[in-house]
Formats: structure tokens, sequence, C-alpha cells
């Protein structure tokens, strides 16, 4: 791990991985050598269960603005679900 | 590096054999003792010819014991060597290559202490085949590449340490913990094999600043040590799957590497062991 950042979050939820959908459990977030794309490094962000097994993942690799947007569009959404009472 | 040196090649090893050579090379999956573990490796070497042979622990980088190794590993059987590379995440369990790296990454990778064991015992492993010439080197890229010198550093016997652009060798306080509570360039004292260096100079990690400090501690003391660094290149040039390679550059290095191996390996026993 050549950057060695890296950080999980216990989370509950599901996520659709190929055909199925499995409940997710966990999320690592690290930024560190992109697998795919140009970019030498990349956020990357795996929702798992290894309760399932190492291939119960879903992954993304994105460059770091990506990673804000993503983080905002989720505050974004949070927030207007908590003010309108959804929780 | 100019293009007309990576053109002529004129004393390349690439393709130097002579086409009525004989060639064959046997690679499969096999288990090997470390700690009370059986950790899987893929063994290439060339196919039995009755002469001895230098081995190489081939260390995978961190994206995970992928078909890249598979292929180098075999790459460098074809060049006479016996190649142990171990699954360093073996113990993380199995599925494809990139979910075994993320279980491992989120775990924080594999601590210092546990790639030295499997990699040491990797080199006994290979010392111990009756085809040895008693020479083994470590060699590995990126994480790989650290844990090649860490494991020579802390580990004495290995006869060469091919570093390909290893991430962290030198590294900051703050980025040490329990898995990795020192760098690298700390044990540089302990470093007792020639090392060899590849770095393209437009990688993060290492920059060519880390890659400057580390230099100046072989230098200042009196390491045995190649550096080649290369324009424009970045991290893994060589990897000929992914858009960062850079094939001249590339090629080049390569022709390092099968010089540096050729003179560090090849003078072990010529007597076969039974």
């Amino acid at each position: 791990v050549c950057t060695h950042i890296t950080t999980t979050a216990a989370i509950d939820g599901s996520g659709k991985g190929g055909a199925s959908w499995f409940p997710v459990k966990e999320v690592s977030v690290g930024y560190d050598h992109a697998t795919q794309g140009v970019n030498e490094h990349a956020l990357l962000v795996d929702f798992v269960n290894y309760d399932i097994g190492l291939g119960a993942r879903l992954a993304l690799e994105l460059d770091l603005d990506s990673g804000r947007a993503l983080v905002a569009a989720l505050q974004k959404v949070i927030a207007t679900a908590e003010a309108a009472g959804l929780r | 590096m100019a293009a007309d040196d990576a053109t002529r090649r004129k004393d390349d090893m690439w393709n130097s054999y002579d086409t009525g050579s004989r060639v064959g090379v046997m690679a499969q999956t096999i288990g090997y003792p470390s700690e009370g573990a059986d950790i899987h490796a893929y063994h290439a070497t060339p196919l039995e010819s009755g002469d001895l042979r230098p081995g190489i622990v081939l260390v995978h980088h961190q994206p995970g014991w992928d078909e890249f190794y598979r292929e180098v590993a075999e790459r460098l059987a074809r060049h006479g060597y016996e190649v142990i590379a171990p699954d360093l995440y073996c113990r993380a369990g199995h599925a494809t290559p990139d979910d075994v790296a993320a279980k491992v990454r989120g775990q924080g990778g594999v601590s210092d202490d546990q790639a030295i064991a499997d990699l040491a015992a990797a080199r006994t492993w290979l010392l111990d085949r009756s085809s040895s010439n008693g020479k083994v080197a470590i060699m590995g890229s990126c994480s790989g590449a650290r844990q090649a010198v860490l494991t020579a550093s802390r580990v004495p016997g290995f006869d060469a340490v091919v570093d390909l652009w290893g991430g962290a060798v030198v590294a900051a306080a703050g980025d040490l913990n329990d898995k990795r509570p020192v760098a690298p360039i700390d044990y540089t004292a302990d470093l007792h094999s020639p090392l060899l260096g590849i770095f393209g100079n437009e990688d993060l990690s290492p920059s060519p600043e880390q890659v400057d400090i580390h230099e100046a501690e072989l230098t200042r003391l009196g390491k045995e040590y190649e550096f080649y660094r290369y324009d424009g290149a970045g991290h893994g040039f060589i990897y000929y799957h992914t858009p960062r390679y850079r094939p001249e550059q590339a090629m080049d290095a390569w022709e390092k590497v099968w010089a540096f191996l050729e003179r560090r390996l090849s003078s072990g026993s010529s007597e076969k062991r039974d």
C-alpha cells in the first residue's frame, strides 16, 4: 500500500453488485494507486460485507474533485431529508 | 534517456537468444510454509536442464497478487531464474485480486513483520531446491519494492535487491504505525545486498526528492547500489496493462534489471545438490 491513506466505517445499507442486492456493513475509503483509469492515484471507495465473502463488494475509483462532489451531494440530500423530517 | 538509446539496443538481452535453442518454463501455484500457514505462491522455473540456477523472490505490488505478477514471474523464468512470487495477501482470503487487495487495503495493509516472515520463508524454500545455485535475489514494485528493501535489510543473506519505484521507503514519522513502525531507509545500515533502483521522475510516491534522500543515505553508509531515473515516466511505467506504460523507458529498465541480475546471481555453486 504505497500511500497508506485509508480509513473504514461501519455502515448499514444495501448494495447491488451484478444482478443481485446484498447487505453492506462497512465502507473502506482510501487514496492509493488506481486499478482503472489514467490517474496514478484515486479515491478508492469499497462498500463491502465480508460476512458474505470478499466478492461482496461495490467498488468506486474517483478523482478528488469527484469525491468532493459526491460528499457535497450526499450532504445536500441528507440535510434536505432531515429538514423535511424524513429521518 | 534518449530515444536513440532505446532503439539502438545493440547489447540488449531482449531478443538475444538463438532461435535454434529449446526453451521451456513450468509455472504453477504452489503452497509453502511460513509461520504455520500454507502460503500460496506462483512458482515459475525453467524446465529441468540439469543446470543449477539462481532464485528470485518476487514481491507483488499493492494492487495484489495479480496477473501481471504471474507474467513477470514467467518472464524471469524464461531468462533462467527460478521464481517464487508469494501471495502476501493470502491470509485475507481468496477472491479476484482486486477484491482481496481491497480487503487488505481496508485493514491498513500487511504488517511489515508478517511480510518479512513470509518473504524470508520464500527465500528458504528456493534455497532448499536441489536446482538452487545458492544465490537468491528479492525483487518487487510499488509496496512490494518497499517490502523487498525492508526484507533484505532485516533478513541476512539475499544476494541482490531490485527496487522498482518502492513507495514509502522514505517516510515521515506521522506515516508510521503499528504495522509499519520503522521506515525502510532507517535500516539502511543493515542492508548488505547490492541494490538496483528504478524510478520514474514523474512519480509521486516515491517522489524524486524521496529517491534523493534514499540515495544520499546509501552513499553516506557506503552501500553498493545503482539507481536509474527516467524522464517522461511515472509510477509503474513497466505496467503494460495500464495507461502509465512507457515502452522506451520500460524496455531500458528491463535491460538494467537483466544486467544487474546476471552480475549478481550467476556465480553461485555449479554442483548439483541432492
